[in-house]
């Protein structure tokens, strides 16, 4: 019991947990399946996101992948549109939104490298030109995604709601690789002391270039499952995940200066924070307060974590 | 305040002593600087030089002993800030300017009562005069940045800051190897400099490894070794060759002169040649030793070697060389991690099937290396700083040592690590050197350097000199560390 | 001494390129060169400019400010509200804004947080005040703030002489003051500054108070020229400011800022969006070739560096 109890994510559970109870008690139990399910369905996004996003902060201080929003945007439109709604091509938009994810996280770290910028403006500058290049392509058309598309991406099984099933397998794997993986180490070494790290032999520029790719392609995966969710891509529907990854990141315990890392917290941190907004929501709180709460609740995070470093 | 009694030392330091970890740096010294002195500063590395400057300057306590401005006792308030109130000023090693300011608004910084309107005019007139007076027809452009100086224009402007005045009178200037960076004519200026300073009743400690220097322009020279000041004389009593001597150990000959191996015709495992007349290589099964004082390119070296080795971007399972760091801080403890993981990082491409650690495999290497190295630990997942500093350096060498490397490269691994853990490791050395592995191994301990096949001594980043078998001894060390240049 | 020191030759770029939008602006547009066509084409700059500067203080000290853009839209909230309806309240809580922005520097400093990530976390707390106090877009700019940003000055149009009147102050209290060196100096080397006497929370806590006073003007302008405002009135204003510090010469680290170059910066993005649009690109384009300017500007920028590298090490 110790042991869990010291782990740095328990708390995100703890917190989701609570949030969720005073909601619950507010409505009287009425919408307690409703409520679950809705907070899966959320949260799975932002845990799709959220894990890229982990890889990439844990690489070290200055490390942040500002085109997520982009990439899923643009993922999502292109896809949507080279599956033109038919049935028929769905393999070939998971292909499309896993191309586009590759090829803007190798383009993520081209720049950082061979430019020697700073992540943070290098994943910025080229956020605006896929941003650019979703609005072209896209034409302000809203093309709808496959029938079988949205009915899997709205649709539960056994009470679980199918994005959720979907992010679970992801995290599964993001799990084996942080924890069991070669590659996990690596990121972990980089995160803490690049100079150790690479005088220990570990790659470090391969390690890094997989990183941004990674968590480009998670972005275009999520995107491409936000679309097919909500019926469509719109220019728009990435913006918010750009402060949610990185809130669920350092809310569920990972350091914010590298080099440590965990999976569960994520999930504790996407609930906690769609669970807050619903709770407000219940409470007939405006957008504005909602807002404000996620400000204050990171900010608390980041200076609380600031006690003493990370064990 | 002024001084009280005319000849009271400008500043004193009675019986200091100071340890870090297992390692006395200062084992009870005496020092003192009186007004219109110069006192050269002389000794090997690890002799406790730098830490006796950095309790002159403020920058550390003493464990036990006294430091006294002007014959008061000022050992509990002594701190930068006090060190400055009272006129005195360094010029470190490490540049201490702020690069994107110009000459004129880094003399501003050092200068917290230039201020208010026209404060750029006097601070400008202040550093000019300065510079022109220290180093005469300098051509430095004071409202250049920093950035866009070269070296030696850096170190000028530093010297130049360091001396300069306005609202306290400078009384005590530590020059920490002034001229490193600077060629004969400026060194020359410097000094020259330095003597008019002390004429005019300032007093300076200088360092330098170039003992020409020394010997012209101290009155009196301190030399240290082992934590201790083992000579303080009159630098009219010494010579190059009595310096040396006598920052060398009393004794301690080798107990038996290794003969010089015969290496014609064997390939060697790695090779640099350089632009000047040494070339650095090393053969299988040999330990060579890398000499001369701290910081002269030694780790330069070592890195660049390892470096050139690739890796980059996709690990190599048999990668030629490994590495040892030095200074565990910076180059090699990973905080966070377990000793375990620590110790089994270089290793673990071996470890690894699909790109999963074998954790089971894993656990066996970190096991086997724990014995055989003799880590102290009970268990080997408990955080790595839970070690005491040998222990964690230990860690790095099973790190370097567990991997088939056929070459292992050394940054002065054994800086603050106990003498017992120290005989553990040479121990271990010699029987992986028998079975053909070679070590390329930087000290700054003499004791370390002569347990070699054989060494090569750098100065001003090269090397400059190599001693084999028989001639690998201190004093040959030494020489060679040393510069005869005379200013 | 030569003329071209290597400060006046990283002004140099952004300098040119202004020229260089400026003459393709006026050439594809020749009615643009009046003082009409000016006022317009610089409609937005004045409050662009002072962002800059804002974000320009910040990463001085070796900081980003993520927040921004909504700090911005908050101010001009306060201002199209309180401020017209009761000014003293409105100043009350705009220097508030001031104070807070000098708490967030000292908790930066004295915790070690990673500024960006504090600055997120304020960036939804200025948001979710901004909505509060207009849900829906709507307030009135308050009368002398209007007639101060849509005055008439003879000969040049408001907006440039309003940049250069920036662009100056900003220089004086940066470059020129002798608390200015100071600040500059911790984004150099914090060290040698704290080693000097001086107290680096302190510095940075200035630092960031100017910041949140250029940032205040920012967005009092941006309501005297929209005349109302709304909560996401200035959200691009984060982004924009990075890359007008960038195009501007500035670097993230080092204390290395230009605030002359970051105004040049700013105008030189004002001109871009309608230069771009004067080329018939496509608005779709619009942003990414801005991040492409900004790649561009990177690269000269990289060249320029190993210039001054090699002239170091002669």
């Amino acid at each position: 019991m110790r042991a869990i109890l010291a782990k740095p994510w328990v708390w995100s559970f703890f917190a989701a947990g609570g949030v969720w109870l005073v909601t619950i008690m507010f409505t009287g139990g009425a919408s307690t399946l409703g409520l679950s399910q809705a907070a899966l369905t959320f949260a799975a996004f932002s845990i799709i996101v959220g894990l890229g996003q982990m890889f990439v902060i844990t690489l070290g201080p200055g490390n942040v992948d500002l085109s997520i929003p982009a990439t899923m945007t643009l993922a999502g439109t292109a896809a949507l549109k080279v599956m033109d709604t038919s049935d028929g091509m769905v393999l070939a938009g998971i292909a499309v939104a896993l191309a586009v994810g590759i090829t803007i996280g190798v383009f993520n770290y081209a720049l950082i490298k061979l430019l020697r910028i700073p992540p943070i403006i290098a994943t910025l500058s080229s956020s605006f030109i896929v941003q650019s290049a979703a609005i072209w392509y896209n034409r302000g058309i809203r093309i709808k995604p496959p029938d079988v598309l949205s009915q899997f991406a709205t649709a539960s099984t056994f009470g679980v709601p199918n994005v959720a099933i979907v992010a679970l397998v992801i995290s599964a794997l993001a799990w084996v690789i942080l924890e069991k993986g070669i590659y996990g180490r690596w990121v972990s070494a980089i995160g803490q002391n690049m100079r150790a790290a690479r005088l220990a032999g570990v790659p470090v520029d391969g390690t890094r270039f997989a990183t941004y790719v990674l968590c480009a392609v998670l972005a275009a995966l999520a995107g491409f499952l936000l679309s097919c969710f909500s019926g469509g891509a719109a220019l728009n529907m990435g913006a918010e995940y750009l402060l949610t990854s990185i809130a669920v990141v350092v809310i569920g315990g990972t350091a914010v200066a590298g080099g440590f890392a965990n999976v569960p917290g994520i999930w504790g941190a996407s609930l906690f924070l769609f669970l807050v907004v619903s709770m407000l929501n219940t409470y007939g709180a405006s957008a504005g307060v909602r807002m404000l709460f996620t400000g204050v609740i990171i900010i608390g995070v980041v200076v609380a974590a600031s006690r003493k470093p990370a064990a | 305040m002024e001084a009280t009694a005319p000849l009271a030392d400008v500043l004193a330091v009675n019986g200091a002593e100071k340890s870090f970890g297992a390692v006395r740096a200062l084992a009870g010294v005496d020092f003192f600087v009186r007004p219109g002195e110069c006192v050269g500063l002389v000794g090997h590395n690890g002799a406790g030089k730098s830490t006796l400057v950095n309790i002159i300057t403020g920058g550390a306590r003493p464990d036990a002993g006294k430091v006294l401005v002007d014959g008061r006792d000022e050992t509990a308030s002594y701190g930068i800030a006090t060190a400055r109130a009272n006129g005195l000023r360094c010029v470190f090693q490490e540049l201490s300017l702020c690069p994107n300011l110009t000459v004129t608004e880094n003399a501003r910084i050092t200068h917290r009562s230039i201020s208010g309107f026209g404060w750029r005019v006097r601070a400008e007139a202040l550093i000019r005069q300065k510079l022109d007076e220290v180093f005469p027809g300098h051509g430095i452009d004071s409202r250049a940045m920093i950035a866009t100086l070269s070296i030696a224009e850096r170190q000028m402007v530093e010297i130049a800051t360091a001396f300069s005045e306005s609202d306290r009178k400078v009384r005590l200037v530590v020059l920490d190897e002034p001229t490193s960076s600077l060629d004969a004519s400026l060194a020359r200026q410097l000094l020259a400099y330095v003597r008019k300073f002390v004429a005019s009743g300032g007093s300076v400690v200088i360092i330098s490894h170039i003992l020409g220097e020394i010997l012209s322009t101290a009155d009196r020279v301190v030399v240290m070794k082992d934590g201790r000041v083992v000579a303080d004389r009159s630098a009219a009593d010494f010579t190059v060759d009595s310096l040396v001597a006598a920052m060398g150990s009393v004794v301690r000959a080798r107990d038996a002169a290794l003969a010089a191996h015969d290496y014609t015709g064997v390939r060697p495992v790695l090779k640099r040649s350089s632009q000047g007349a040494i070339d650095f290589v090393a053969y299988p099964g040999e330990i060579v030793g890398l000499a001369g004082l701290g910081g002269h390119g030694q780790t330069d070296m070592l890195v660049s070697l390892y470096l050139a080795e690739g890796g980059d971007w996709i690990s190599r399972k048999d990668g030629k060389v490994a590495f040892v760091a030095g200074d565990r801080h910076v180059d090699g403890n990973l905080p966070l991690w377990s000793i375990l993981k620590n110790l089994t990082l270089t290793v673990l491409p071996d470890l690894t099937r699909m790109g999963l650690v074998h954790t089971g495999e894993e656990a066996n290497v970190a096991k086997k290396w724990r014995d055989r190295i003799e880590v102290r630990t009970q268990n080997l997942d408990n955080p790595i700083l839970s070690l005491s500093g040998g222990n964690q350096q230990k860690v790095l060498f099973a790190r370097a040592l567990a991997t088939r490397a056929p070459v292992v490269l050394m940054d002065d691994p054994m800086r603050g690590v106990d003498i017992g853990t120290k005989q553990e490791v040479y121990a271990i050395l010699r029987s992986e050197a028998a079975k053909g592995r070679t070590f390329v191994w930087y000290s700054t301990e003499m004791e370390e350097v002569c347990q070699c096949d054989r060494v090569y001594v750098f100065r001003e980043g090269t090397i400059v000199a190599e001693l084999r078998g028989a001639d690998t001894t201190e004093e040959n060390i030494l020489s060679a560390s040393f510069s005869e240049r005379a200013a | 001494m030569s003329f071209l020191t290597a400060e006046r030759l990283r002004l140099l770029v952004p300098v040119l390129s202004l020229a260089l939008l400026l003459g393709a602006v006026f050439y594809l547009q020749p009615r643009t060169m009046s003082y009409t066509g000016l006022n317009l084409l610089f409609n937005l700059a004045v409050p662009i400019t002072l962002a800059t500067i804002a974000q320009m203080l910040i990463m001085m000290v070796n900081d980003l400010d993520l927040s921004m853009g909504t700090f911005v839209s908050f101010v001009a909230c306060v201002t199209a509200t309180f401020l017209q309806s009761d000014p003293i309240i409105g100043f009350l809580i705009l220097a508030g804004c001031i104070a807070a922005y000098a708490a967030l520097g000292v908790i930066i400093h004295l915790r070690n947080l990673p500024s960006i990530v504090v600055t997120l976390g304020m960036s939804f707390v200025w948001g979710g005040l901004a909505v509060l106090l207009l849900p829906t877009p709507g307030g009135t700019a308050p009368d002398w703030i209007r007639w101060l940003m849509t005055s008439k000055p003879p000969l040049v149009p408001m907006a440039i002489v309003a940049s250069v009147l920036i662009a100056v102050v900003a220089h004086f209290v940066v470059m020129r003051s002798a608390i200015g060196v100071v600040l500059r100096g911790v984004g150099g080397n914090e060290r040698s500054v704290q080693r000097a006497g001086w107290s680096v929370v302190r510095a940075r806590a200035l630092a960031y108070a100017l910041a949140g006073l250029f940032a205040v003007l920012a967005g009092m302008t941006l309501v005297g020229l929209t005349t109302s405002a709304d909560a996401n009135i200035a959200l691009r204003y984060t982004l924009l400011s990075i890359a007008g510090v960038i195009l501007g010469g500035g670097e993230f680290v080092g204390g290395r800022v230009s605030p002359i170059g970051a105004v040049v910066g700013a105008l030189t993005l004002t001109l871009a969006a309608a230069f771009l649009s004067f080329l018939r690109i496509s608005p779709d384009w619009q942003i990414g070739a801005q991040g492409a300017i900004l790649i561009v500007v990177l690269a000269l920028r990289l060249a320029l560096n190993r210039r001054e590298a090699r002239g170091t090490r002669k």
